[in-house]
């Protein structure tokens, strides 16, 4: 089953501006969509709304056909969003945070495999060694990294990123995207703003928010 | 990419979450400790303000106790959902494909074990500094486990509804005191009772159904406030 977010004639204002109006969206798998814009030009509030954080806005979204708030809960288990706000306790280690991610999703933290996946997901975000120390205790891009991880930690299709490139460095800039191509040419989608130039990619698609 | 059916598992994430909570606050002991002292700060000072005859202290020390407890609880309240909602895990507790409202009960469940549940445990303690009659401290500990839990419950909606402002602590007192009037009286009253050798079980029982009315509707409130919150 392919996965497909559809928005139709959205508007959304603030404070006597309109953001967008009249916008109409197709997100497929297997595509990366990079929102565009200038600062204030509501890519962030665009992302909300997709991800059906936001409940003031016109138009309509459909999920798979289906109107959203009929089929929230299965919307919610595909989806990942990554927000300005990392997501992360300070007090807590990576490994902690990661595992009650975890279990939001209802997967058990002490399952099988689910601990080897955990380490794996910290590995590739080249946290290993940094298991069991506080986060708060990290930088700021390993913080964001810890928040990356939740990345390949749970299989959730639809990827919705908010700035995911902030206080990371060159390397992982470029692991990152791969991660990004590798998962929409593994049938998924993502949805991303960044000021960071993405490197060309056929899946690649604009959107730009005057 | 296969889609994901949604599995539930919602007492795997309230669980966990209730863990987590736990483990943080009890990382940052100075939170939970915060109550305790105040409570105790205010209950040291009235004997030395107002006389240190017992007869006159034994009349005025269930409502004391109470009015100190349930600030006490109160103070804490603002911090209840705060730190989530800094650091986007309240977002992203919000987009769990788990109920909010169970997510929810377990943060307040938290709050309880870690300030009312104290509370109630101290409050026989403090009972001795105001010459609180024999006889009344094991009423006065459980109409006060009793009472906070309807305090946190109540006090939850308005920190969750508040959570999304700067400064919203005043707000959140006025929004909540009211609410709190039922319980204060027929928990400061369940404590009289007890002193004048009065039945206690009419007020406990009282007590009691107010935290059943707390514990179904709360819940959902406390979701749709946070819903309100963060996405304006």
């Amino acid at each position: 089953m392919s996965l497909c977010l559809e928005a139709r004639q959205l508007a959304c204002e603030r404070d006597d501006r309109w953001l967008f109006q009249g916008l109409d969206l197709d997100i497929r798998s297997g595509e990366i969509v990079r929102i565009e814009g200038p600062n204030g030009s509501g890519k962030t509030t665009l992302l909300k709304i997709l991800s059906g954080q936001l409940s003031d806005y016109q138009g309509e979204l459909f999920w798979n056909g289906v109107a959203m708030r009929e089929v929230r809960e299965h919307f919610l288990a595909n989806l990942l969003y990554l927000g300005h706000a990392p997501g992360i306790k300070a007090g807590l280690s990576p490994l902690e945070n990661l595992s009650w991610y975890q279990a939001l999703s209802g997967e058990k933290s002490s399952q099988e495999g689910s601990e080897e996946r955990r380490l794996i997901a910290l590995e590739n975000v080249g946290l290993a060694g940094f298991e069991d120390v506080p986060t708060g205790q990290l930088s700021a891009g390993q913080q964001r990294r810890v928040a990356l991880a939740r990345l390949t930690l749970t299989q959730r299709a639809l990827w919705v990123l908010d700035e995911p490139f902030t206080a990371i460095d060159r390397e992982g800039v470029a692991a990152l995207e791969n991660q990004l191509i590798a998962h929409a040419q593994g049938g998924g989608c993502v949805l991303v703003t960044t000021h960071h130039e993405l490197t060309a990619s056929p899946l690649l698609r604009r959107i730009v928010l005057a | 990419m296969p889609m994901i059916e949604h599995q539930g598992g919602m007492m795997i994430a309230v669980k966990a979450t209730l863990m987590r909570d736990l483990t943080l606050l009890l990382r940052h002991r100075g939170e939970v400790l915060n109550p305790l002292v105040f409570f105790a700060l205010v209950i040291t000072l009235f004997p030395i303000a107002i006389s240190p005859d017992p007869q006159l202290l034994a009349i005025i020390a269930p409502g004391l106790l109470w009015v100190a407890a349930l600030l006490a609880a109160l103070l804490s309240l603002d911090s209840l959902f705060r730190s989530d909602y800094d650091d986007g895990s309240l977002e992203q507790l919000l987009l769990a494909p788990q109920p909010l409202a169970a997510l929810g009960l377990a943060k307040v469940a938290v709050h309880w074990l870690l300030t009312g549940l104290p509370l109630a445990l101290m409050a026989p303690l403090l009972g001795i500094m105001l010459a609180l009659p024999a006889g009344s401290y094991a009423v006065l500990a459980l109409s006060l486990a009793l009472g906070t839990a309807s305090l946190s419950l109540i006090g939850a909606i308005g920190a969750a509804l508040t959570v999304g402002l700067a400064r919203g602590g005043v707000l959140l007192s006025l929004l909540v005191l009211p609410l709190y009037i039922p319980v204060l009286i027929f928990g400061a009253g369940a404590v009289q009772a007890a002193i004048l050798g009065d039945g206690v079980s009419a007020h406990l029982a009282i007590l009691g159904a107010l935290l059943a009315i707390a514990l179904v509707l709360a819940p959902w409130a406390i979701a749709a406030s946070l819903r309100i919150s963060i996405n304006g």
